[in-house]
């Protein structure tokens, strides 16, 4: 017998509902089912299996079905709250760890949402992005500044090795495997379209998505599935990853049972194998490992692409990422803790690492300190959810963003925050063929491009606003930010005035 | 003395500026630019004017001229100090003024014609510019009530707080005569009406005299502090001048080179370009981008043996440029050019990012201008 009880309940217009059975073939959780009774044929619903990702909802044509939060309740608690029990019974049964999916859900402040933007009145005029240019491609990469001159006096227009994209933002890593291959389609195909990219994860690169190369950053995770010559060679960057913001210090974990034929193609280990990725990569112990892991790669591919560390933002990251600006990387990718992830364990999501507000500010400024800020571009990620949040983390001194969990939802995720099941019934995180199959590339990829056309437009007007035509000349433009509600300490790390100031 | 920058306030205001320069180095009396500066009075609130004149010094060509503000003895004496230590002093004066019933509250005034110290020189191993620089930036942010606003050879800058013009008149600068002038009117949108605030801003031999308000200025003045700068004034023209001593002096890039990265064609101009120009404006703007400058601005920047106009690639300030035979003119209003002389001719707006420079004929400028319209399609 389990304590746990339902946390939802589905409530079933019978005067609606035409018993079609659309319900029970899209739930793969086996929440519906058709049954006869004397009366004829009958509608049930098993509560307990729902996750509530509303696929039933959305799809049943007579709009006969509603999730509702159950009323169910234990005796009020301010301090073991319902959560709290339900999460003692279920591993009093198990004796297992909890695992949970997507991002950090608790109540901890959204830095984000106590910043507000400036804009121009009256000295400075805003600019209409309808009428005047406005630019948002960025190049990221290490800037060394040293002018040279051939022997007429021509400058010579040598580079390091650089990541050009026509947006400040990026698809962030999910690997193949955590997700479908249909996502990975639609990402692999909107990055193409608009001209930026979209990251492998540590799942290795699919041979049928060798042709999208151009706008792929390939990612050498602990576990290194995947990596051999030509998929280094097939990306615009590589990325190593140190950590991941859901869950700083821990591993990875894909069930044998998502490994199927072609995702074991894939990562280059047998079928039904559990892909372990361990927690650190064992050939880096210390910041002098991470560098010959990044030479060695550059080596590999003759120093002509770009290489990003990312790493979680955890308490010290300021001088981890001051590390890695000395190691020889180009782009470090900071991930805060509420970024999303295909499963980790919920008391490390919920309890490790800091904002990414915090940590960007801070290694910002930190790297700016040290006079090293131009060695390397910063990425953001770790829940950016709209144009706002780009704005401000630019404005706090990022290069560009990692978006993973806005596109997740842009293809159709409703965040029930159940992947660690790889029953998906949006065909996003899972190797189902059946559900793998509702999400069509074309339109998923369609939704993302839409997306962020949308952001686009949203960020310049933004930027007209401030009076700025070029996004260059929005990074790290913090006197364009004031906080709201915030401490004299937590406006001093993000280097922000207080409104009003 | 309370500080442009002390509450920690940026600054904004609109202005006035205008610019002569003779291309083969014909002396004009500082009163003709003074008299232009009158003409755009409209342009200006009485809270700031200025002025740099260059080659007006020649009988001391080889020295820094210091020019200093001081709020009273107490910071006279402390820079004096600080000036004995570093520096050889050849000459030193207060710089001669006329009483002006509309310029009040003027600090101590003094000039001072200096050459770093031979052995402290050698021992820093610093290039003597570079030098020269960092002692001007430590005086202006260590040594209370005592502010460099002038600190090149054979140049000087002049301003306080008032109208241009009663600020020229103030400065007698009808006394003095350069081939180069540039001038500024002010309309500051507040001010704690300190006389280190108002324009020109300069640093050695570069001056800038600037109208405009440059929105992207936390991310350029961010950029600039990694290499040594403090931008303590929070006031555009002071991170420009920065960007720009930086651009050319410490990186090597030329006047326009420096133009295309703070005042960056847009992409898509880029795209259109010819090959060389192409890639140079890509490899500039790819380089420096944390330097470029949006929201309006129209410029004009002095350096020995040049100046250079330009304005923000959006052309959101207006300017104008005219010329009679050798001499060049820019000016805010047309009316100001007018007002120079009025057998100017070819005037012309510049569009927005294209710099305007003009340099002395047959002599070696510095710092060194080659391949000098490589962006400037409409040269006067």
């Amino acid at each position: 017998m389990s304590y746990v009880y339902a946390d939802y309940e589905i409530k079933r217009d019978l005067t609606r509902c035409t018993t079609c059975g659309i319900c029970v073939k899209q739930c793969f959780n086996g929440v519906h089912s058709l049954i006869e009774t004397e009366k004829g044929v009958r509608l049930v619903s098993d509560e307990s299996k729902c996750v509530n990702c509303h696929r039933c909802v959305s799809l049943c044509p007579s709009r006969a079905l509603k999730i509702v939060r159950s009323d169910l309740f234990f005796r009020e608690n301010d301090n073991w709250k319902d959560s709290v029990i339900k999460e003692i019974y279920k591993q009093a049964e198990s004796g297992g760890v909890l695992l949970s999916s997507m991002g950090c859900p608790e109540e901890y402040p959204v830095y984000f949402d106590k910043i507000l933007i400036n804009a121009s009145q009256v000295t400075n005029p805003s600019i209409d992005p309808l009428r005047e240019p406005m630019e948002t491609k960025v190049t990221l990469g290490k800037r060394n500044h040293e002018i040279q001159r051939d022997k007429n006096g021509h400058i010579v227009c040598n580079t390091s090795p650089r990541l050009n994209l026509e947006l400040p933002i990026m698809f962030s890593a999910m690997s193949y495997g955590s997700i479908s291959y249909n996502a990975h389609k639609s990402l692999a195909l909107a990055a193409t379209e608009l001209g930026i990219c979209y990251n492998t994860g540590e799942g290795g690169l699919n041979k049928d998505f060798f042709k999208y190369g151009k706008n792929t950053i390939v990612q050498v995770a602990s576990g290194r599935f995947g990596v051999y010559k030509d998929y280094l060679e097939a990306g615009a960057a590589i990325e190593i990853k140190m950590g991941q913001g859901a869950k700083p210090g821990i591993g990875g974990h894909l069930p044998g049972a998502k490994i199927t034929e072609d995702v074991s193609m894939t990562r280059m280990i047998p079928v039904g194998t559990d892909a372990i990725s361990p927690a650190p990569h064992h050939d880096i112990y210390s910041i002098e490992d991470l560098k010959q892991l990044v030479f060695a790669l550059k080596e590999a591919t003759e120093y002509k692409k770009p290489i990003i560390v990312k790493v979680a933002a955890v308490h010290n990251i300021a001088a981890v990422a001051s590390g890695i600006a000395r190691s020889g990387a180009d782009i470090i990718a900071i991930d805060g803790f509420r970024g999303g992830t295909g499963a980790a364990p919920t008391r490390i999501r919920d309890n490790v690492g800091i904002p990414i507000e915090l940590a960007l500010a801070s290694v910002d400024s930190r790297l700016r300190e040290e006079g090293i800020r131009e060695n390397v571009s910063l990425v953001a990620g770790g829940s950016i959810r709209s144009s706002a949040d780009v704005v401000k983390a630019i404005a706090l001194g990022a290069d560009a963003v990692y978006i993973g969990t806005a596109a997740l939802v842009a293809l159709g995720c409703h965040l029930c925050r159940n992947c660690q099941s790889g029953k998906c019934n949006w065909g996003i995180a899972t190797q189902i063929p059946e559900l793998v199959g509702r999400l069509e590339p074309e339109t998923g990829s369609k939704r993302l491009v839409n997306l962020l056309t949308a952001w686009d437009h949203e960020i310049k007007e933004f930027m007209g606003g401030m009076g700025i035509n070029s996004i260059e000349a929005l990074k790290g433009n913090r006197l364009m930010l004031r906080g709201v509600g915030l401490n004299e300490k937590e406006l001093a790390i993000l280097g922000i005035k207080h409104a009003g100031e | 003395m309370y500080k442009e920058g002390e509450n920690e306030t940026k600054i904004s205001s609109g202005c006035a500026i205008a610019g002569v320069f003779s291309e083969v180095g014909e002396m004009i009396s500082g009163g003709i630019i003074t008299e232009a500066m009158r003409t755009m009075r409209e342009r200006s609130n009485g809270l700031g004017g200025g002025f740099a004149g260059y080659g007006i010094y020649p009988q001391y060509k080889d020295y820094y001229a210091f020019h200093v503000f001081y709020s009273d003895k107490e910071s006279k004496k402390a820079c004096e100090d600080y000036l004995d230590e570093k520096f050889e002093i050849i000459n030193l004066s207060k710089i001669p003024v006329r009483k002006n019933p509309h310029v009040t509250d003027e600090p101590l005034i003094w000039r001072y014609f200096v050459m770093p110290d031979h052995n402290l020189l050698r021992d820093s191993q610093l290039d003597e510019r570079e030098y020269v620089a960092r002692c001007v930036i430590k005086i202006n942010n260590e040594i209370k009530g005592a502010y460099v606003f002038s600190s090149g050879k054979n140049m000087g800058c002049f301003k306080g707080v008032g109208y241009p013009e009663d600020i020229g008149d103030y400065f007698k600068l009808e006394e003095y005569s350069g081939y180069g002038w540039t001038a500024h009117g002010r309309y500051p949108t507040n001010t704690p009406g300190w006389w280190g605030g108002a324009h020109p801003f300069s640093l050695l031999d570069l001056s800038v005299v600037h109208n405009g308000e440059i929105s992207s200025y936390d991310a350029n003045r961010r950029f600039i502090e990694m290499f040594g700068y403090k931008c303590t004034l929070l006031t555009d023209t002071e991170v420009i001048t920065y960007a720009l001593d930086f651009l050319v002096r410490k990186k090597g890039l030329t006047m326009s080179e420096a133009a295309a990265v703070i005042a960056a064609p847009f992409w898509t101009t880029i795209e259109n370009m010819s090959d060389e120009r192409r890639d140079v404006c890509n490899y500039l703007r790819k380089e420096f981008p944390s330097l470029l400058m949006t929201g309006p601005f129209s410029i004009l920047v002095g350096w020995n043996g040049g100046m250079m106009a330009l304005n923000d690639r959006l052309k959101l300030r207006s300017m104008v440029t005219a010329r009679n035979g050798s001499r060049a003119y820019f000016a805010s209003e047309e009316c100001a050019i007018r007002k120079m002389d009025e057998n100017s001719v070819d005037f012309f707006a510049p569009r927005g990012g294209e710099p305007i420079i003009v340099t002395l004929k047959g002599e070696k400028s510095n710092p060194p201008i080659t391949n000098l319209n490589c962006f400037a399609e409409g040269d006067i």
